[in-house]
C-alpha cells in the first residue's frame, strides 16, 4: 500500500516473470516459523505421554453408560410423569421470564456499549457490566443466587436474566457498531433528538438481529434453565438430577429427550422468523 | 444565470470566518476558510480528494466540530451551540449524501418524514403519528421528484436515482434555508446523474435556498452552478464563476494534467450531453 513498509522483493518478482508464484506464508521469520512448528509438535507430544488413563476403570464405567444410553430406548415418561410436567413447566416460565427481562435490561447496556453511539464514560460502564455476567458461568451465579433466595425457581430466573444481558448486550452493541454510518449521520443531520436517532437509525439496522439473538437466547436460557437446576434453581434440571441420583436411567433419558425435542423446535421457529423479519 | 457568483444578493445566507479543522490524528484538513453564500446560490465546492471539502460541509452542520473559526447561518452563530439550540441549527441545514444514506429498512414514506423528526416529539415520531400538514408535504415533494406510487416501498427496493431523490426529499422536509450536499452523483451513471444534478438546482432556485455541492466532476458542476470554489490542501484556491475555470485553474486545483477533455464553455449545454459522457469515461473524474 504505502511504499514505506512495501520491501520489493526482486527475486520474487523475477519468480513470478517465469511463471513460479506462493503466497506469501503468514509468518515471514523463517527461523520463528519453523519454531512455532517444532514446539506445536512437542507439544502433542508431551501432552500424549502425560495424560494417564486408568482402563480398568473406563470399561468399569463402559457398563453404566451402556445402561444409561440404553435406556434411551426405553424412555419412561410415565412412572414420573407429574414430576416431569411440573418441571417442565417450571422451566419454560423460568426461561421465558428471565429472557424478557434479561432483553429489557439489556438494550440500555447494549445501547450504551456501543462505541459509535455512546459517550466514553458510559461505554465503559456498559462495558464492565457486560465484562461482569459474561466471567462468571451460570452455576456460579446459580450458586450464588440460590445462597440469596433460596432453593427454587426465583434463583433461576434471576441466574438467567443476568446472564442474557452479558450476552444480549455485547452482541447487542457489536452490531450497532457495524451498522451503517451514513444513515446515523443523516438522521443526526435533521437536528432529530436522542431517542429519535435510536428509533429511526439505529432500531430499523439492528432490529433483525436482536430478534434471531433474542429467539437464540431464549433456547440456549431453555438449556442452561436444565443445567442451573441441579444446583438447586428449579425446573427441569432439578427433576433431572433426581432421577440421575435415583438410578432412574428411564426418567432422565426421558427428561432429556424432552429438552432435545424443545430445542429443536426453537431451532425451526427461530429460523422461520430470522427469515421473515430480514 | 452567472451573472453574480459571489455574495452581492442582500440575504448572506451562510458566512465562514477563519474555519479551520485539524484531526485527533493531526491532519490539517480546512485552513483559515473564509466563505459566505447569498441565499439563492447555488455553489460546486471542487478539490481532489482529501482536500477538505466533505469536512467543511460536515463542519457547518457540526457533524464534525471545527477547531476554531466561526459559523453563521443566517446571521446566527452556530459554532459552538449544544443541545436544543443545536437540533434547532440542524433542521434548518438539509443535507444530502453521496451513498444517499437512506434507513434502508424504513419504508419511503417513513424516510421523507424523518426530515421533520426535529419539528416532532419523540411520541409523535416513535407512533410515526406525524401532522396531516407533515404527510401532505411529504407527499407534494415525492410527486415532485417522481416517487408518489413508492411511498411503502422499502429503502432497500429502490435504485440508485430512486435513493437519491428520497434522500432529496427527506432534506426538503426540513423546509431548510441552507442545503449541503455531499458528492450526490458519485455513484449514479452519468444520465441519472444530470436528472438528480438538474433536480438539485430547480429545487435550490424554487425554494430560494443558499447551496454547497461538493463534484468531483467538474465538467458537471460547470454545466448547472453559479459559482465553482476550488479546495486545495484545506484552502481555498479559486472562487469564481463556473467558466473561469481555465485548465491553469484546474493545474491549481488538482495538479498537473490534460484538462483539454474536460473542459467546455457553458453555453452549449444541450448539444454537449453525448460529448460530456464521453469525457466522463475519457477521465473526466480527476
Amino acid at each position: 500500500m504505502s511504499a514505506s513498509n512495501a520491501q520489493v522483493d526482486h527475486a520474487r518478482i523475477a519468480a513470478a516473470k517465469q511463471g513460479s508464484w506462493r503466497p506469501l506464508p503468514l509468518i515471514s521469520n523463517r527461523n520463528l516459523r519453523w519454531g512455532l512448528n517444532l514446539a506445536a509438535l512437542t507439544y502433542i507430544v508431551l501432552v500424549y505421554y502425560s495424560v494417564d488413563i486408568n482402563w480398568a476403570r473406563v470399561a468399569q464405567g463402559m457398563d453404566r453408560a451402556i445402561n444409561f444410553v440404553g435406556s434411551f430406548f426405553t424412555p419412561d415418561f410415565v412412572t414420573r410423569g407429574g414430576e416431569i410436567a411440573v418441571g417442565l413447566r417450571e422451566s419454560l416460565t423460568m426461561t421465558f421470564v428471565a429472557t424478557v427481562i434479561g432483553i429489557a435490561l439489556a438494550i440500555p447496556v447494549g445501547l450504551g456499549a456501543a462505541r459509535n453511539i455512546a459517550p466514553r464514560p458510559v461505554y465503559f460502564f456498559c462495558r464492565t457490566i457486560i465484562a461482569l455476567s459474561r466471567t462468571f458461568q451460570e452455576i456460579i451465579i446459580a450458586i450464588l443466587f440460590v445462597a440469596m433466595f433460596g432453593f427454587g425457581p426465583l434463583a433461576g430466573v434471576f441466574t438467567l436474566a443476568f446472564a442474557t444481558i452479558g450476552f444480549m448486550a455485547k452482541l447487542l452493541a457489536e452490531d450497532i457498531e457495524d451498522a451503517q454510518n451514513e444513515p446515523l449521520e443523516a438522521i443526526r443531520a435533521t437536528g432529530a433528538g436522542w431517542l429519535q436517532w435510536i428509533n429511526y437509525a439505529v432500531q430499523p439496522q439492528v432490529m433483525p438481529r436482536l430478534i434471531g439473538l433474542s429467539l437464540y437466547r431464549l433456547d440456549i436460557n431453555f438449556r442452561e434453565s436444565a443445567v442451573i437446576g441441579i444446583v438447586g434453581a428449579g425446573g427441569i434440571g432439578a427433576t433431572l438430577n433426581t432421577s440421575i441420583n435415583r438410578y432412574d436411567y428411564d426418567t432422565s433419558a426421558a427428561v432429556l429427550l424432552i429438552i432435545i425435542g424443545i430445542v429443536l423446535m426453537s431451532e425451526y421457529l427461530s429460523g422461520y422468523v430470522r427469515k421473515w423479519t430480514a | 444565470m452567472n451573472e453574480s457568483y459571489k455574495n452581492n444578493s442582500e440575504v448572506c445566507m451562510l458566512d465562514l470566518k477563519g474555519l479551520t479543522k485539524r484531526y485527533a490524528t493531526g491532519d490539517l484538513a480546512l485552513d483559515n476558510v473564509d466563505l459566505t453564500v447569498p441565499a439563492g446560490q447555488v455553489l460546486a465546492l471542487i478539490g481532489p480528494s482529501g482536500a477538505g471539502k466533505s469536512t467543511l460541509i460536515r463542519c457547518v452542520n457540526r457533524l464534525v466540530e471545527p477547531t476554531s473559526g466561526t459559523i453563521k447561518l443566517d446571521g446566527d452563530d452556530i459554532t459552538k451551540v449544544r443541545g436544543n439550540r443545536l437540533r434547532q441549527a440542524r433542521r434548518q441545514i438539509g443535507m444530502i449524501f453521496q451513498n444517499y444514506a437512506l434507513v434502508e429498512r424504513l419504508s419511503v414514506m417513513e424516510n421523507v418524514l424523518s426530515g421533520r423528526l426535529a419539528y416532532v416529539g419523540f411520541w409523535r415520531s416513535y407512533f410515526r403519528k406525524f401532522p396531516q400538514s407533515d404527510i401532505a408535504q411529504a407527499f407534494r415533494i415525492l410527486e415532485r421528484v417522481g416517487l408518489e406510487t413508492m411511498i411503502d416501498k422499502r429503502g432497500d427496493a429502490l435504485s440508485g436515482g430512486q435513493k437519491q431523490r428520497v434522500g432529496i426529499a427527506r432534506a426538503l422536509m426540513q423546509n431548510p434555508k441552507l442545503l449541503l450536499v455531499d458528492e450526490p452523483t458519485a455513484s449514479l451513471d452519468p444520465k441519472t446523474s444530470r436528472q438528480i444534478m438538474r433536480l438539485i438546482c430547480e429545487l435550490c432556485t424554487e425554494q430560494n435556498l443558499a447551496t454547497i455541492i461538493n463534484i468531483h466532476d467538474v465538467a458537471l458542476a460547470q454545466q448547472f452552478v453559479h459559482r465553482v470554489v476550488g479546495l486545495r490542501a484545506g484552502a481555498i484556491v479559486y472562487d469564481g464563476p463556473p467558466e473561469g475555470l481555465t485548465p491553469e485553474i484546474l493545474t491549481t486545483i488538482y495538479g498537473e494534467e490534460d484538462w483539454t477533455t474536460t473542459h467546455k464553455d457553458s453555453d452549449d449545454e444541450e448539444k454537449s450531453d453525448k460529448k460530456d459522457v464521453e469525457a466522463a469515461l475519457l477521465g473526466g473524474h480527476p
